[in-house]
Parts: structure tokens; C-alpha cells; sequence
């Protein structure tokens, strides 16, 4: 079983330019349509379970608006 | 501290290392040159730095770089450099950071030659690069004067965070006079509180010219403005020489008034009533007493090695109170005192006054003076 | 979907420190945005947020100092690299970097940037290629490809009147003086993490003072390209990696010792 994670998304940073959605391989980021940040974007967010906390997002993100978590391994 | 023989432009360096100068940074350019090879040596042998930039552009960018850290850095060109230097010294008085310029001015304009010329008085005056700014400048008429100028020339620079243009004739950067060399300064170790240092959170500083908004760009031109108003108060600088009784006064500076000063002490000496005002600060330009001046006199004959440039500023602060002439020489050719000497003698001897501006009635002259 | 409790999590990714965390005029999607969060990564790695003296340039990136808690002077269209020279020469126990874009560093700046690396100046480029010039509305550079409609090559860029594209790191690595001059790309995740260690690397050689160091970074300009971030990014893989391939052109050996 992969670690979860999950990600914050800073919405005052966000430019909802996508290229988070393109990269995370779980496909889990998505637009939220609901929102609208005070700069007028519709900022990314974690749209469904499966984050692992890869850390692909905030690596592509032009903007650095994204913390990303991962679980502590439980240790055996 | 003895006086030696020194060529102008060894000299300069020289005073400005006494002055504690902490980087130096110029570009190979007649008939300045000997100054930046003074620099190569000099500086090193003190260790401070020393570049020869790959241009003029370069040299200025460089030393706008030095500036913005706090130290006392200076460059050195001559005309054609000076152009090229004039978008990094509006870039300059924009942050409104100091240093120090020597323009040893040749002939032109374009390539023009090496010899001396007074050109450059537009463009450093009145010029400068684009914006509302004014440097200061200081124009010597001898090789001591240059070193006493440029000595100081840090000082006001800081006081003011302005730059400061000694502007030197060719001639002067070119000749050995002896000179007495001021005390070494030690270099200055406190960094100013608004030097870029290395620094983070309240600490870092930001140097920049850029202000975007309009109502910030103007708050800074409007400070720029009080303080150049300061400095009109306080750096007006010149000379007067058989000002007494004079009804006769010729106005020239550097070499151009150097050489005024023998055809006023020849002319004194068969009677003529006239005396020699020289202006030392360019900028600021002493209009008050160009006002007193013509006030006092007949006639006030302006000298100068270029097309009248100083002559506006005459004219200006004159103001029709009194008969204006002009005689001047271009190209890299400095007058003799005996051409002076005729001038002043036309105009003692009940000039015509004729109407017309001065540089036509000049260019007129010059056609028989000049085959 | 689940809550995981964030405070018992490890923080993989978070917002750098020497990065300022505030809204950037940059276009969505710009990689402007990515490679300051990377010299600001390298930066907080390294601890030299107050040793750090930043040359900003003039471009899309004129106001890079409103993003980066440290120094920073401002420079004229070019001139960064001989303002940095300035900089450096006086207090050589400072960090300088200048942040350049194609229209800046290898037009109208070509002749400060070939002598500031020619003479070994211990300073470090982040060179931005974006094959146009972003801030004045999209114009052809001395790195738009050939072909290439800009809008002052409405037609597309004729080499036989335009001439031919600038490769910059090769140009430069020609020069005894420049230490490391390297080639990464910005327009998915494993060159990102490349170019970081690139980065890393130029800033180390500067440290280590090897002489000149420059990262190419190939970027995108969604906007001046009228591609969406992600077609950008397509677009700078299909047809900007070829013309200027990553790779490394000036290795000092020193620094091939040093593992990151």
C-alpha cells in the first residue's frame, strides 16, 4: 500500500494554469469549479482520494502554492 | 607635503585614491587613458579593486554595481565614453546612489579628435541621460585645482547621493603642472544604511530606479528636486580675477578662462577696465552673480572652446541687462590670450552693439579669423 | 473523501523561505514562476538568503526583487551581468546572481555577458529562454526558432533576413573563464528536478569561487505562444529541446566531484 497524502492548495497563489493536473500521476488534482479566488481563478484542489504525497505537483507548480503531506510510515 | 610634477590625468587618480576610493572601473579612451593605466597599478598595489571594462557601458554599469553596495567608486572617459555612459548615469541618479565621474573633454562631435574642447558642457550640464536630474559639475582650470576638486568630489557626492562630474579640458588631463597631493584617507569600512549588503526580512534592501506608478515616480523627482535645490544653495563655487572697477567682464571656464585670465592682466596692463569671472560648479551654474555681474559692467564677453554652450546660461541669468558677446573655438583648438586680447579690445574700444545673438555676430567674425 | 490529519504528516513539499509568499504578476503557467521557486529552494538549502545579493534585469522578470527576501539591485536592459561584476568586485564574499531573459542577456546585453564570462567573473546567470521577448508583447528574440511567428515576424522568422537563433551555452562554454555552463528545460517534472540540480551546482561553483557559472533554463510563454500552460509546455519539448539540447557544456572538474 503507497503512504497517503494530501495537498494544500494556496488559493491567494493559484492561477489555475493546470500543470499540476497534467502532472500528478494519480490523477487526482482537479479545477474546483465551485470556487473563485479573489485573482479570479478557479484553483486547483485535491478532487479524489489516491494522493500519495509524491510531491509532483509542487514540483511543477509555477507559482509554489502547493504544501504537500505525506503520512508518517508506521514503523513495524 | 610636496608639490610635484604631476600629468592631470596621473593626477586625478592619484587624488582619488587619497580619497579613499574603493573600486575603479574604466575603459581605454584618449585623452584619458593615462588614467586608467595609473588605476591598473595603483589600485592593485593597494588592494582595491581595479577592471578594465569591455566598454564604456560596461565600466558604468560596473561601477553603478559598486555604488549600489556603498563604496566609494569612481570612472573615467572622455567624450564619445561620456555618451555611452548616459544611460547608466540616469539609471544612477534614479536610485539615487553616489559616484563620481572625470570627463576629460576632446573634440567632436562623432569621432572628432584628441584634442581639447569644452563639448560636453551641454551634454553634462543639460543633459546627463533622459530624466529630471542634475549632476554635479565641477570644472578645474589647473592640474591642482583638478586634484583639490576630485579630493573632495566624494564627499559632496555622498552628502547629496548624486553623482559628481569633475569636468576637465583635454588640455588639463594632458599637461604636468606641479601639484601638492592631499592626505591618504584610510577606505571607509561602515557600509551606508541604505546599501545593498546581504540582507533578509526588514533588513533587505531593494535599489532600483524603477517606479511605476506616476505618483511615486514624481514623489521621487519632486525629493531629487529639493535636493538639488540644496545644492544650488551650497556648491556654487567660482573665481573672480580684476573684478574692481571693471566695465569689461569675461566669463570662461577651465582652459578656455585659464587663457582669458593673461588677455585680462595684458588688457589691464595698457588700461583696459575689465576683469575675468570663472566659474569652478557648472552646475550649479552661479546665476546670481552672472546677474550681479552685469549689473556692474558694459559688457560681458563669454569665452569658451565649443559653440556658446555656457553662453545660454549667461544670456539667461543676464537677462538683457547688459551687452552679452562671444567668442569661441571648436573642433579640439584652444584660443591664444592674444585673440582674447583683440576681443576684448573691439568691445573697449565702443563696440556697436549690434543687435542679433552673439554666437551669429561670432560665426561672422570667424569667417575672416578662420580661412 | 478521507481527512487525514495533516499534523501528524510529514511535510514533503512547502513554500520557501527565501521565496516572498505573495501573488506574481506572471502569466498562469509561466516557468518564470518555477525557476524562482527553484534559485529560492537552492538558496534556503544553502543558507545564503543573507549572504545573497541579486542582480534583477529588465523583462518579464523587472521586478524578480519583489519576490526574493533578500538584496537586490536593479540593472539596465543588458547590463546585469557588468552590474554584477560591480557588485561582486567589491564585496567578493557576497552571493551574485543576475536572473536574465533571452532579449536581455543575448541581444541587447551579448556584449556584457560574453565579457563578464570571458573573465571568469565569479558571478552566477540564471538565463531564462523563452525564444521571445514576453514583456513588450511577444517579439522575435535572438532565441526564436526559425520559422517562428512573432509579432515583429509576422511571417515567421526568415533566416535568410533574421538570421539564425543564438545558441547561448555553447557560445559561452567556448570561454576559459566560465566554469559551469549547463542546458536544462523547465517543462515537466524530471527536468525541473534536473534543472534544480543544476542550480544548485552553478551556485555551488560560485561558492567554491570556479569562476562563471549560467544555467539555461528553456521555458515557456503561454501567453505570447497563445498555448495554454500545458500546450506550452508540449511545444517547448517538441520543438525547443531539439534546436537547444540539454546537456552539459563546461563542466569545471572540481565541481564533478561533488555529489548532490
Amino acid at each position: 500500500m503507497p503512504l497517503e497524502g494530501t495537498i494544500i492548495v494556496d488559493e491567494n497563489l493559484c492561477k489555475a494554469c493546470e500543470l499540476c493536473i497534467e502532472a500528478c500521476p494519480q490523477h487526482v488534482i482537479a479545477l474546483n469549479n465551485e470556487k473563485i479566488t479573489p485573482r479570479g481563478f478557479h484553483p486547483a484542489y485535491l478532487a479524489e482520494d489516491g494522493c500519495t504525497g509524491c510531491g509532483i505537483c509542487a514540483l511543477v507548480c509555477p507559482e509554489a502554492a502547493i504544501t504537500v503531506y505525506r503520512e508518517k510510515p508506521v514503523k513495524k | 607635503m610636496t608639490r610635484e610634477f604631476w600629468k592631470g590625468n596621473d593626477a586625478f587618480a592619484e587624488a582619488a585614491v587619497r580619497a579613499g576610493l574603493q573600486a575603479y572601473f574604466g575603459y581605454p579612451i584618449t585623452p584619458q587613458t593615462e588614467a586608467l593605466e595609473y588605476m591598473s597599478h595603483r589600485m592593485p598595489e593597494l588592494g582595491r579593486p581595479f577592471l578594465q571594462a569591455e566598454s564604456e557601458l560596461g565600466a558604468i554599469n560596473m561601477v553603478y554595481g559598486a555604488a549600489c553596495t556603498g563604496a566609494r567608486v569612481m570612472t573615467s572617459t572622455s567624450s564619445p565614453g561620456t555618451s555611452l555612459m548616459m544611460e547608466g548615469l540616469s539609471y544612477i541618479a534614479g536610485t539615487e546612489v553616489p559616484m563620481v565621474l572625470v570627463d576629460v573633454v576632446r573634440g567632436g562631435p562623432g569621432l572628432g579628435n584628441i584634442a581639447p574642447s569644452q563639448q560636453d558642457y551641454n551634454q553634462m550640464v543639460h543633459g546627463g541621460g533622459h530624466g529630471d536630474y542634475h549632476p554635479i559639475v565641477l570644472a578645474p582650470a589647473s592640474v591642482q585645482e583638478t586634484v583639490d576638486i576630485v579630493y573632495n568630489m566624494f564627499d559632496i557626492a555622498e552628502k547629496y547621493l548624486t553623482i559628481g562630474v569633475v569636468m576637465i579640458d583635454g588640455s588639463i588631463g594632458q599637461m604636468m603642472e606641479p601639484a601638492e597631493m592631499p592626505p591618504m584617507l584610510e577606505v571607509r569600512k561602515e557600509i551606508p544604511d541604505w546599501a545593498v549588503r546581504g540582507g533578509k526580512g526588514k533588513d533587505r534592501r531593494v535599489l532600483t530606479s524603477i517606479y511605476l506608478a506616476p505618483e511615486d515616480m514624481e514623489k521621487t523627482n519632486l525629493r531629487m528636486m529639493k535636493r538639488w535645490q540644496q545644492i544650488e544653495k551650497n556648491e556654487i563655487r567660482y573665481k573672480e580675477y580684476f573684478m574692481d572697477g571693471a566695465e569689461i567682464a569675461v566669463i570662461g571656464y577651465g582652459s578656455a578662462g585659464r587663457v582669458a585670465l593673461s588677455a585680462v592682466r595684458a588688457a589691464r596692463g595698457r588700461g583696459v577696465p575689465v576683469g575675468l569671472v570663472r566659474p569652478i560648479s557648472l552646475s550649479p551654474f552661479p546665476k546670481q552673480l552672472v546677474r550681479e555681474v552685469a549689473e556692474q559692467v558694459d559688457s560681458i564677453l563669454v569665452v569658451e572652446m565649443n559653440s556658446g554652450m555656457m553662453l545660454e546660461d549667461v544670456l539667461s541669468s543676464v537677462q538683457g541687462r547688459t551687452h552679452v558677446e562671444f567668442y569661441g573655438r571648436m573642433g579640439g583648438i584652444i584660443p591664444f590670450p592674444n585673440e582674447i586680447l583683440k576681443e576684448i579690445e573691439r568691445i573697449s574700444e565702443g563696440t556697436q552693439k549690434d543687435a542679433g545673438h552673439p554666437r551669429d555676430l561670432w560665426l561672422e567674425r570667424m569667417d575672416s579669423i578662420v580661412q | 473523501m478521507a481527512t487525514l490529519d495533516i499534523k501528524n504528516m510529514k511535510v514533503v513539499y512547502e513554500h520557501p523561505k527565501a521565496l516572498i509568499n505573495m501573488n506574481s504578476h506572471y502569466c498562469p503557467g509561466c516557468t518564470h514562476g518555477t525557476a524562482h521557486r527553484l534559485v529560492a529552494e537552492v538558496i534556503d538549502e544553502m543558507g545564503l538568503s543573507d549572504t545573497t545579493i541579486g542582480v534583477a534585469s529588465v523583462g518579464c522578470s523587472v521586478f524578480t526583487y519583489n519576490y526574493f527576501d533578500f538584496d537586490f539591485v536593479e540593472a539596465p536592459h543588458g547590463r546585469a551581468p557588468a552590474m554584477a561584476t560591480g557588485v561582486k568586485r567589491v564585496r567578493p564574499d557576497r552571493i551574485v546572481f543576475t536572473y536574465q531573459g533571452d532579449g536581455d542577456m543575448i541581444s541587447i546585453g551579448t556584449g556584457e555577458i560574453i565579457a563578464a564570462a570571458g573573465r571568469g567573473e565569479n558571478i552566477t546567470v540564471i538565463f531564462i529562454n523563452n525564444a521571445n521577448y514576453g514583456m513588450t508583447g511577444g517579439q522575435m528574440a535572438p532565441t526564436s526558432l526559425p520559422g517562428m511567428i512573432t509579432t515583429s515576424s509576422p511571417h515567421g522568422r526568415d533566416v535568410e533576413k533574421m538570421g539564425y537563433p543564438i545558441r547561448a551555452s555553447e557560445l559561452l562554454a567556448t570561454l576559459d573563464g566560465a566554469s559551469y555552463i549547463v542546458r536544462r528545460s523547465l517543462h515537466n517534472a524530471k527536468n525541473i528536478r534536473m534543472a534544480k540540480k543544476a542550480i544548485r551546482m552553478a551556485f555551488e561553483s560560485q561558492v567554491r569561487g570556479l569562476g562563471f557559472s549560467m544555467v539555461e533554463l528553456l521555458s515557456t510563454c503561454p501567453t505570447n505562444w497563445h498555448l495554454s500552460p500545458i500546450d506550452a509546455s508540449n511545444w517547448l519539448e517538441e520543438k525547443m529541446v531539439p534546436y537547444y539540447p540539454i546537456g552539459n557544456y563546461k563542466v569545471h572538474p572540481v565541481l564533478n566531484e561533488i555529489k548532490i
